[in-house]
């Protein structure tokens, strides 16, 4: 299973790294978004795809079944942080159209004598 | 009192949970920021004197047994840096009130200011791998807030690049935390530091201490990784600049130090190798961008790539000449960007411009400003008995007493093209033909030159009384180098 979410973050991230490489500045906020898919998913894997229950205690259930919670709690944290800064970014962006007329990364170069 | 390192954190939170209440009142919104600030150098200070007498402080949030709370630490090295970067917050703010504008006090400045603040005294404080990644994020959230703060034309450019560079870098900090977690199963970075040593294969570590090069090369600008500094910090404006420009790469190279000693120690030949030869490639690049501009801004800017450098050639020493010369060299950078930055700011406040060019003549109308800049200076280049040359002193000793004794020569070197940059601002801005300036208030002029003078005496003062702040310094080297101290400290919470 580990190997499978391997392959598919893999993916993720290159689909990611395409993507913020592109001219269009859409392209490059959703290029971001991707990238913190593929940074969540592999806190999830790499803390272990092995319980079976979810971390809450309940009847019946011995501490051998549940799955790391830890992964979990710090995935959530940093889902809210991506959620903000992504936030953030499509404003700024949709203020940078406005203001520059243009979502063409090479062309938001800028010169000297603004 | 246990909870004391907690304070430079809280005071400036609170402060600026309460300035979000009123943003249209000018003259309470500097008021309570100055006393914020005021309040935050007070606590730190009082912070970096239990430090130092009663050994490291460290504490558990929740009360729960070390490994698995949030533990904080307080040591020299990290209580010396909130001691810093307080009081350069606390002089930033003083330096917005006649600089920054009407337009922007009232729209959240103050408070984006308080929560870097929030920010960068936590990430220098936390002992928590992934809350240090909290701490970043605290940081680079006010620091996206204030780079577009006012919305012009460039800076709006230069924040979506930021912002891009920056959400890349974090989510390499998230993955790389990932694979940390899924060797050690721990986040407590003195837990790590007992996990990492009984861990037999080093391959793997070794990976994950580039990665984290990676990351925190990001934040603190170094060789290949530094692209996106120089157009990204000259976009805001001066205030903003200065905090930028002393407190944000910095808490890259802390992040790069306390890694670097206390984690990833198994594989010195490489790691630190690659670390030392960076250095010295970071160096070279900031030297040539330094003498490249006549954009005031722009060279102080690459003057930052430079430090940089020169402070992580000293940490890649491991040895306690190396060590101190950086955490000495870090303070006095700090300390001096800031005072360079404000200068800058006057300057091209009187003249309406950064370019060097049409500049001239300003010594024979503002003496005081040009001897304050010439000191400033000479301080960044390191001339003797200025902040400058203590530290650098101790990394060229360090590097002949290692292994890459041709990293102290360059730095030698890199001192004569950084003079040589600076001094070219003394000669184009100060000398020659007067230029006509633009009419500036004397009282703004005042409130502006005040602070700076004041921040260019407390360099002088850490330069000329370096043997008061030596037991300091090297208390704090000590520590990095015998990692033991800190991890008892965590456990014995």
């Amino acid at each position: 299973m580990e190997i499978l979410m391997s392959l598919l973050i893999g993916f993720l991230f290159a689909a990611a790294v395409y993507l913020m490489l592109s001219k269009s500045l859409i392209r490059v906020v959703l290029g971001t978004a991707v990238l913190s898919h593929a940074a969540h998913l592999l806190l999830l894997t790499m803390g272990g795809l092995g319980g079976t229950k979810p971390p809450v205690v309940a009847d019946g259930v011995t501490v051998y079944d549940y799955a790391d919670p830890l992964p979990q709690a710090l995935i959530l944290t940093a889902i809210v942080i991506a959620f903000a800064v992504t936030a953030f970014l499509l404003v700024v962006s949709y203020r940078a159209y406005q203001e520059l007329g243009t979502d063409d990364m090479s062309l938001m170069k800028g010169n000297e004598d603004e | 009192m246990s909870n004391l390192l907690l304070f430079p954190i809280i005071i400036p939170l609170f402060f600026a949970a309460i300035l979000m209440m009123f943003p249209k009142n000018i003259r309470m919104q500097r008021t309570i920021a100055a006393i914020g600030g005021a309040l935050t150098v007070a606590a730190s200070i009082y912070l970096a004197y239990t430090v130092y007498h009663d050994g490291i402080q460290a504490v558990t949030l929740g009360s729960w047994p070390a490994p698995f709370g949030i533990s904080m630490v307080s040591d020299l090295l990290s209580a010396l840096l909130v001691v810093t970067s307080s009081i350069i917050t606390l002089f930033v703010i003083f330096y917005s009130f006649p600089s920054i504008g009407v337009k922007r006090e009232q729209s959240f400045y103050y408070p984006a200011v308080l929560f870097l603040m929030v920010g960068v005294n936590g990430a220098f404080t936390t002992g928590d791998i992934f809350n240090l990644f909290v701490f970043v994020e605290v940081l680079l959230m006010a620091s996206y807030a204030l780079i577009v703060h006012g919305g012009e034309k460039p800076q709006l450019r230069e924040a979506i690049k930021y912002i891009v560079i920056n959400i890349f870098s974090s989510s390499l900090f998230v993955g790389t935390v990932a694979y940390l977690y899924s060797v050690t199963g721990t986040l407590n970075m003195a837990d790590l530091a007992v996990k990492i040593p009984q861990i037999e294969e080093t391959g793997i570590l070794t990976v994950i201490a580039v990665l984290f090069l990676i990351v925190f090369g990001f934040k603190a600008a170094i060789f290949p990784l530094y692209f996106w500094l120089p157009s990204a910090y000259a976009a805001p404006p001066i205030p903003i600049l200065a905090l930028f420009g002393a407190l944000l790469t910095k808490v890259g190279v802390y992040a790069i130090m306390r890694t670097y000693t206390l984690l990833f120690t198994m594989n010195i030949d490489y790691t630190h190798e690659l670390l030392g030869i960076i250095a010295i490639l970071t160096i070279l690049a900031g030297s040539i961008g330094a003498l490249a501009y006549f954009d005031v801004k722009k060279i102080i800017i690459y003057n930052i790539i430079i430090a940089v450098g020169v402070i992580l050639f000293g940490v890649s020493q491991m040895n306690e000449a190396g060590i101190d010369g950086s955490i000495f060299y870090l303070v006095h950078d700090m300390l001096i960007k800031a005072a360079l930055f404000f200068l800058i700011g006057i300057v091209t406040v009187l003249f309406g411009t950064s370019d060097l060019r049409k500049m001239g003549g300003l010594i024979k109308t503002r003496p005081g400003l040009g001897w304050t800049y010439l000191i400033a200076a000479f301080g960044l280049a390191g001339i003797p008995p200025l902040s400058g040359f203590p530290g650098k002193l101790l990394i060229v000793q360090g590097g002949f007493e290692g292994t890459q004794f041709w990293g102290s020569i360059v730095i030698l070197a890199s001192s004569l093209l950084v003079l040589l940059s600076v001094v070219r601002i003394f000669i184009y801005a100060f000398w020659g033909e007067p230029v006509e300036t633009l009419p500036l208030a004397k009282r703004s002029y005042n409130q502006m030159f005040i602070p700076t003078v004041v921040l260019v005496a407390i360099t002088v003062i850490f330069g000329v009384g370096a043997e008061l702040f030596m037991p300091l310094i090297s208390g704090a080297g000590e520590v990095l180098l015998n990692p033991t101290a800190y991890i008892d400290a965590v456990f014995k919470e």
